[in-house]
């Protein structure tokens, strides 16, 4: 059977990375005082991700979001001392429009799916960190608030807007563009900032949207303040929330030194995490590695190893080859992930992490994990696990085979010895929610408890095939005879089935029964917004999204579907 | 494990050397064995049977002949020899190589071909499983043995193939093949026919001659299949059930040589007298006939079927000889005679000739029925008795698919309910036919004699004599 031909980029054409560092950022500023960290959006409308449109107005693309990313992640592990982040901007009277439309009107759908999925990512990783580490977000909208702007500024705990008489927040998208505000502004709007829905209604629909008052009176916005207060107000609410955090004063920092990656034909390559394509298969093999020397068991070597501590370089290679894949190889439909090494290495790194949990280093590094790890729940990828010989499926890394669509694990009758084997540890049991707000394990169970406490009764044993498949913890467990066949087929399978429609079954199995804001921005706003996305009505050649900017009236079919 | 695969199983898949087939078959065999004590042939294990066993692919080792009891029959594992570089013949596939394992794309359906193709074989066998108490004669005793000991070892073919290439679904389904019953209204057989009764010698010939044709049909569609090891395992099938028709065949035709000796004996201007002295009358026959062959046409599926498409343009499974075809073996844009309901009535329409697959499968099957009912015909013909034996309109008592909705006489003309009630003794066998030759089925075992009904065969198996003693019963 021949493979369609594949469009995966050879490694050095066109490939996005999302490396960067403060000193390279164009569209951000960071700034440290005390406790209160200040991220400035300054786009600069010339450097634009890709050619062919300005970011003007403080209008971001994905280069913009990257570097975003990038900064949230210095906040939280080389500025332990930051308790506040405000976010405002530096341009007069705008804080942020939102997502480039032209930008947006020229990408394929596939590019603005991803690019959306991304700046969800970040903004959930913003209420992730207020959720769990003690680093709380003021918006301090000083002009202009739309669409994505004020999406962006949903994601913070607190929002205060400038009250000129001009300024508004607005989500104009569906007046607009005929689209919806894409990062979760319907949802938060709601579930969030728990705006009545007749004037959400109203507010959704108002391209000019709405100013101070009645902002703060329908509950867009905690506070107002006039131009001549307004920094000062900000001031005053960032040490207010500040003053409620945990994060230490006076800890040191762990620089994030860039990651030790190569790329070439054959894929990404990591210390600690390969990724191997094969385009005839359209599929990527992930292999994630125990530790491979010996690790930390007090704060201070923990703190000494820094990025080299094997739960967060493993945990940030892995999310850079999460973006890696998603952005640059779209047709690698499945992702076959795998583990090697020594198990209770890794089981003795998760027993490092509980014991200093509270810390605030360790602290910030399960943050990491848990963040990661959700970004694979989301990714638009079949996923399946494959436990084999030489593997490492414990604890943490564990969370793979449960992320995972499916989990092959093989079994070696003949080999009592050398059969593989999966083991769980405390790790599994709530240190990684996805983001249903469930551990991977209630998710797999669909919130019943009698399983998974049948599961805790293992905690701390080596489990081989047979036992790992009769506590539902793997799919399948084919011995030696079988597993060549009956992988080969399983994948074969797979790769031959529609991919819009993997995306969605999967995005619907994953997630069953809770729901939370979270999966309703990924499971809802999204799924509808991917859907107008390709309509004519947004993208026809008179949708509203082409049009838009070009003074020509959007011409729609009046159906309603 | 001590087997000694090769003896105990002739097979030519190196099965001595394939670890997946041993460890299934070791689990499967005795189930097989099982399943044969309870639902194989009534009382027959310790009987010593002149059977064909085929040990090699070669001439003389595919037919050797020896008492065997049906127990120890060894059930084998042949494919035909590997046509060197063979393409694929037909569909989106065509003229890549034929597939040495399963694309996994096609998993599920070459699974549900080969498990509705293996479902058949086990099933006649249960259908025919008494057909032993009441056996015109040993020859013929023997060949329903022959018979019923290859269609097990059709299924073995089916469940090599599930077993060696789809794991432990394969090995799933061949546990199921084994567990369903014919006739079971909790458990039945896949398909319809193989549900109903096989009561009486008359409808086994019938069923072997029709029914078995059918099987012919199915397998040399599934000879062409991409899948290659199914493409070879049918071609060897072939060879067998081209016996199983010619019992059929000649079972028939010695039944229409009695009857015609008969009549011509007795001068008789009525076909209806030929029950007056034992035999079975030719309008009998005729609605036997009628039966036989409108249920076998059901089994080629829907006339319009989007999955028959699927199967050809993926490469499963092609045409009658697919190869011989002169057209492009894609058929896009093709089309091909249905026949229809439009308005109560009969119609003709043009359909795309890739969902028109059964249909053309069915057709090619009724061209190759017809020669053989001109067959019986001349016997008939050489006795002076002006009656033609003919086959129904396709239409005819159809039970699947839209004609179904019709009620259509056998010169295919449609008729009203009332009609059909009124007349469907004159073309389908009634309680009464039933019951007739039932009575005729007395159980003939001294070596040479044959029961009133049927005549002799013109010679005996592998040139022993007629009277050769084909089954001891110890």
């Amino acid at each position: 059977m021949q493979a369609p031909a594949t469009s995966t980029p050879a490694p050095t054409r066109d490939l996005i990375t999302y490396d960067t560092h403060p000193e390279k950022y164009r569209h951000w500023r960071l700034a440290f005082d005390g406790p209160v960290a200040t991220l400035t959006m300054d786009v600069n409308e010339d450097m634009g991700l890709k050619p062919g449109y300005k970011l003007k107005l403080n209008s971001y693309d994905l280069g913009v979001d990257i570097e975003l990313y990038d900064a949230l992640q210095r906040i939280r592990f080389e500025h332990p001392e930051v308790k506040s982040v405000v976010v405002t901007s530096a341009k007069d009277r705008i804080f942020c429009s939102g997502a480039n439309i032209f930008m947006l009107g020229l990408s394929t759908h596939a590019w603005k799916v991803n690019f959306c999925k991304f700046t969800n990512e970040t903004r959930n990783g913003i209420e992730d960190s207020s959720r769990h580490s003690g680093l709380k977000f003021i918006a301090a909208l000083n002009g202009t608030t739309a669409g994505g702007g004020y999406e962006l500024a949903l994601a913070c705990d607190e929002l205060i807007l400038i009250d000129d008489r001009s300024s508004a927040v607005s989500l104009p998208e569906v007046p607009l563009l005929g689209v919806l505000p894409g990062t979760g502004g319907l949802t938060r709007v709601t579930d969030k900032r728990k705006v009545r829905r007749d004037h959400a209604d109203i507010f959704c629909t108002l391209i000019e949207g709405v100013r101070a008052d009645r902002a703060r009176e329908w509950k867009l916005v905690d506070h107002t303040a006039k131009p001549q207060q307004f920094a000062d107000f900000v001031k005053q609410r960032a040490a207010a929330l500040a003053a409620g955090s945990d994060r230490p004063a006076g800890a040191r920092g762990i620089a994030l030194t860039p990651l030790k990656r190569v790329i070439d034909a054959a894929g990404y390559h990591y210390e600690l995490v390969d990724v191997a394509l094969n385009p005839a298969g359209r599929s990527a093999r992930i292999t994630v590695s125990a530790p491979k020397t010996a690790q930390p068991d007090s704060i201070d070597g923990i703190v000494a190893a820094g990025t080299a501590w094997w739960p967060l370089q493993m945990a940030r290679e892995l999310d850079d080859a999460i973006l890696m894949l998603r952005t640059n190889n779209l047709d690698i439909g499945t992702w076959i992930l795998k583990t090697a090494g020594n198990a209770d290495a890794v089981l003795a790194a998760d027993a490092t992490l509980a014991r200093y949990k509270e810390h605030w280093f360790v602290r910030e590094t399960l943050g990491m994990l848990r963040r990661t790890l959700a970004r694979l729940d989301v990714t638009s990828r079949t996923l399946f696990a494959l436990i084999e010989r030489g593997s490492c499926f414990a604890g943490t890394l564990f969370e793979l085979a449960l992320a995972a669509d499916r989990s092959y694990m093989l079994m070696l009758p003949d080999d009592a010895g050398g059969t593989p084997k999966i083991a769980l540890s405390e790790m599994n049991f709530g240190a990684y929610p996805t983001v249903n707000r469930q551990t991977r394990l209630e998710t797999r169970f669909c919130g019943e408890a009698e399983p998974v406490s049948r599961i805790r009764a293992a905690l701390g044993k080596k489990l081989a095939g047979e036992e790992a498949a009769a506590l539902g913890l793997v799919t399948a467990a084919p011995d030696d005879l079988d597993w060549d066949d009956e992988i080969r087929i399983a994948l074969e399978e797979r790769a031959s089935l529609s991919p819009d429609a993997l995306t969605g079954m999967e995005a619907n199995l994953r997630f069953p029964v809770a729901e939370t804001m979270e999966t309703r921005v990924f499971g809802r706003l999204s799924a509808w917004q991917n859907w107008i996305f390709i309509r004519p009505n947004a993208v026809g050649e008179h949708g509203a999204l082409k049009v838009f900017g070009s003074g020509t009236k959007a011409k729609f079919n009046w159906e309603r579907v | 494990m001590s087997i000694n695969y090769s003896e105990k199983i002739p097979n030519n898949v190196d099965l001595a050397n394939n670890k997946t087939l041993q460890r299934a078959l070791e689990h499967w065999q005795p189930h097989f064995l099982d399943w044969w004590r309870d639902m194989g042939p009534e009382d027959s294990t310790q009987f010593d049977v002149y059977l064909r066993t085929a040990l090699r692919l070669d001439p003389k080792g595919w037919a050797h002949f020896d008492y065997v009891k049906m127990p120890d029959y060894r059930w084998g594992i042949f494919l035909n020899a590997a046509e060197p570089d063979r393409k694929i013949p037909f569909g989106v596939h065509q003229g890549e190589p034929a597939w040495q394992e399963i694309p996994g794309e096609y998993r599920s359906n070459l699974r549900r071909l080969i498990v509705t193709q293996g479902d058949t074989e086990p099933a006649s066998v249960e259908q025919q499983r008494h057909l032993g108490l009441t056996c015109p004669s040993l020859y013929d005793l023997r060949n329903l043995f022959q018979v019923n000991v290859e269609e097990g070892r059709h299924l073995w073919a089916m469940v090599y193939l599930l077993h060696a290439y789809f794991g432990r679904d394969g090995r799933e389904e061949g546990e199921a093949l084994l567990a369903r019953r014919s006739g079971d209204a909790d458990n039945p057989r896949i398909l319809g026919a193989f549900n109903e009764k096989t009561p009486d010698w008359l409808s086994f010939f019938m069923f072997t001659f029709f029914t078995d044709r059918d099987g012919k049909f199915q397998l040399s569609a599934l000879a062409e299949s991409a899948f290659d090891p199914l493409a070879r395992s049918c071609r060897f099938m072939l060879t067998e059930e081209a016996h199983h028709m010619f019992v059929g065949e000649t079972g028939v035709g010695r039944t229409i040589q009695r009857t015609c000796e008969v009549m011509q004996q007795h001068k008789m201007s009525d076909p209806a007298d030929a029950r007056k002295f034992g035999v079975i009358d030719l309008p009998t026959l005729q609605r036997y006939l009628n039966f036989h062959y409108s249920v076998t046409l059901d089994l080629f599926g829907a006339d319009v079927s989007s999955n028959a498409a699927t199967f050809f343009a993926t490469g499963l499974k092609g045409r009658f000889e697919e190869t011989k075809i002169g057209d492009d073996h894609q058929l896009n844009d093709a089309e091909y005679p249905v026949i229809q309901v439009g308005n109560g009535q009969l119609v003709t329409n043009h359909v795309s000739a890739l969902n028109a697959i059964n249909e053309r499968l069915r057709d090619d099957y009724i061209k190759d029925t017809v020669a053989g009912v001109g067959r019986w015909n001349k016997i008939i013909e050489k006795h002076g008795i002006p009656f033609e034996l003919k086959l129904p309109h396709k239409a005819f008592n159809r039970r699947i698919g839209p004609l179904s909705e019709l009620r259509v006489n056998p010169d295919g003309q449609v008729i009203t309910e009332a009609e059909w009630t009124q007349r469907h003794t004159e073309w389908l066998p009634s309680r009464e036919d039933m019951e007739y030759v039932r009575s005729l089925m007395g159980r003939v075992i001294e070596p040479g004699k044959f029961a009133n009904w049927i005549a002799a065969p013109a010679r005996g198996i592998n040139n022993q004599p007629v009277n050769f003693e084909y089954v001891r019963f110890n």
